[in-house]
């Protein structure tokens, strides 16, 4: 992309100043029928199915004018911006990173189609027309997708982060009695965030019995296991007593097959009698007060 | 060591049956300690006093399960926590045999 910024020579340089400007005010006179044809194209083409006709009409007039401007000043600032600011608006729509770069590159094709039509008499100035729209639009076209890619990523990096908050919650659902559930794939950095919850979590609760319910967890490896299971230990040492409900087979038999020490875990089949046994060692008595 | 000595020396001289150690100002707690403190309850129950440590800071708690050997002294929460289960420990064994292994057995008698 670079070389396209400085020209080679002072020739290239004087044919850049006058066939930018001449090639600019070519697209804006043009701009109607060009744009009609893009719109066209990309209906032809399936893209951007998830926006009105109208929504497409109005964003394809923003891009065209961006486009057209950054061939006549050269600086993609502008565009960047609109199309972070078009991100933005089109991925939670589900717009696909494919559809934006082809809709960039239709109107490239549309674009250099019409330069074509227009310089096809003389082959050396359509040649250096070309030297002058090709790196610009090359140019275009990755700025485009590349704000588009990043827009997405920074979604994608914002909801980790929300996903990764949600994903252990501690909750107390008796005096002195937390729950932890588990629900999803466990791997390291979770359990570690886990413990961290957990431990704190008894602190801040004075919390006596802790059920950790995985019943939602598929598979565990076995520095999970392991993780877990002096998890257990250390809530022993706060003072807490952890029960631990819904083991999968699956992890039961990793358990086993490992050999990390079961006598100290405190295993009960689901959640209902986790927290009655819970209940049970707090003292709590449940009754029904009428029947029904 | 020289806390070991002392503590177990004024076992004697207060007639102590539980003794409770609050470690919450510690924010590391190495091998060497955690074995100072196995070896202390240790003496303590031979001199017939039980142990409870309390206070454990969350990290600590997660560093010293990491360690080869394990604490094996009763835990507890905090300071009232401890009380509480020394007074439940201590109350049924006024001959000063405290025996460790029956700490666990008695449920909870808040209801």
């Amino acid at each position: 992309m670079t070389e396209s910024d400085e020209p080679v020579n002072d020739r290239a340089a004087h044919d850049d100043d006058v066939l930018l400007p001449e090639l600019v005010a070519h697209l804006r006179e043009h701009r109607a029928e060009l744009r009609k044809e893009w719109a066209d194209r990309i209906e032809a083409a399936h893209l951007l199915q998830a926006m009105t006709a109208q929504e497409i009409g109005s964003e394809t007039t923003s891009v065209y004018d961006n486009y057209v401007e950054v061939l006549e000043t050269g600086s993609v600032d502008a565009l960047q911006r609109y199309a972070r600011d078009l991100s933005e608006r089109i991925i939670p729509r589900g717009v696909e990173t494919h559809e934006v770069v082809g809709i960039v590159l239709l109107l490239r094709d549309v674009l250099a189609r019409s330069l074509f039509l227009k310089y096809h008499d003389d082959f050396g100035v359509l040649n250096r027309v070309l030297d002058a729209y090709e790196p610009a639009a090359n140019r275009i076209a990755n700025t485009v997708a590349v704000s588009f890619v990043e827009e997405r990523e920074r979604v994608i990096r914002q909801q980790q982060d929300a996903i990764r908050e949600l994903s252990t919650p501690v909750l107390q659902v008796r005096e002195r009695l937390l729950i932890l559930p588990i629900i999803g794939v466990l791997d390291n950095q979770r359990a570690g965030q886990l413990t961290d919850q957990l431990l704190r979590g008894i602190r801040t609760n004075r919390a006596k019995v802790v059920v950790i319910d995985i019943t939602g967890v598929p598979e565990i490896d076995t520095s999970v296991a392991n993780h877990l299971v002096q998890t257990v230990d250390a809530s022993r040492l706060m003072g807490a007593s952890v029960i631990i409900t819904g083991l999968s087979s699956e992890i039961a038999r990793t358990l086993v097959t490992i050999g990390v020490d079961l006598t100290k875990m405190n295993t009960i089949g689901d959640l209902q009698s986790g927290i009655e046994e819970a209940e049970r060692q707090l003292g709590f008595r449940v009754t029904r007060s009428e029947e029904s | 060591m020289q806390f070991q000595a002392d503590l177990i020396n004024q076992i004697g001289q207060y007639r102590a049956r539980g003794i409770v150690i609050d470690v919450a100002a510690l924010d590391v707690l190495d091998s060497f300690a955690s074995k100072a403190l196995r070896d202390l309850a240790d003496m303590a129950r031979l001199r017939g006093a039980a142990t409870v440590i309390v206070g454990i800071q969350p990290n600590v708690a997660f560093a010293l399960v990491q360690l080869p050997e394990s604490l094996d002294i009763h835990t507890a929460l905090d300071l009232e926590e401890g009380l509480t289960h020394l007074e439940r420990v201590t109350s049924g064994h006024r001959t000063g045999q405290s025996d460790l292994a029956a700490m666990n057995d008695r449920d909870d008698e808040r209801s």
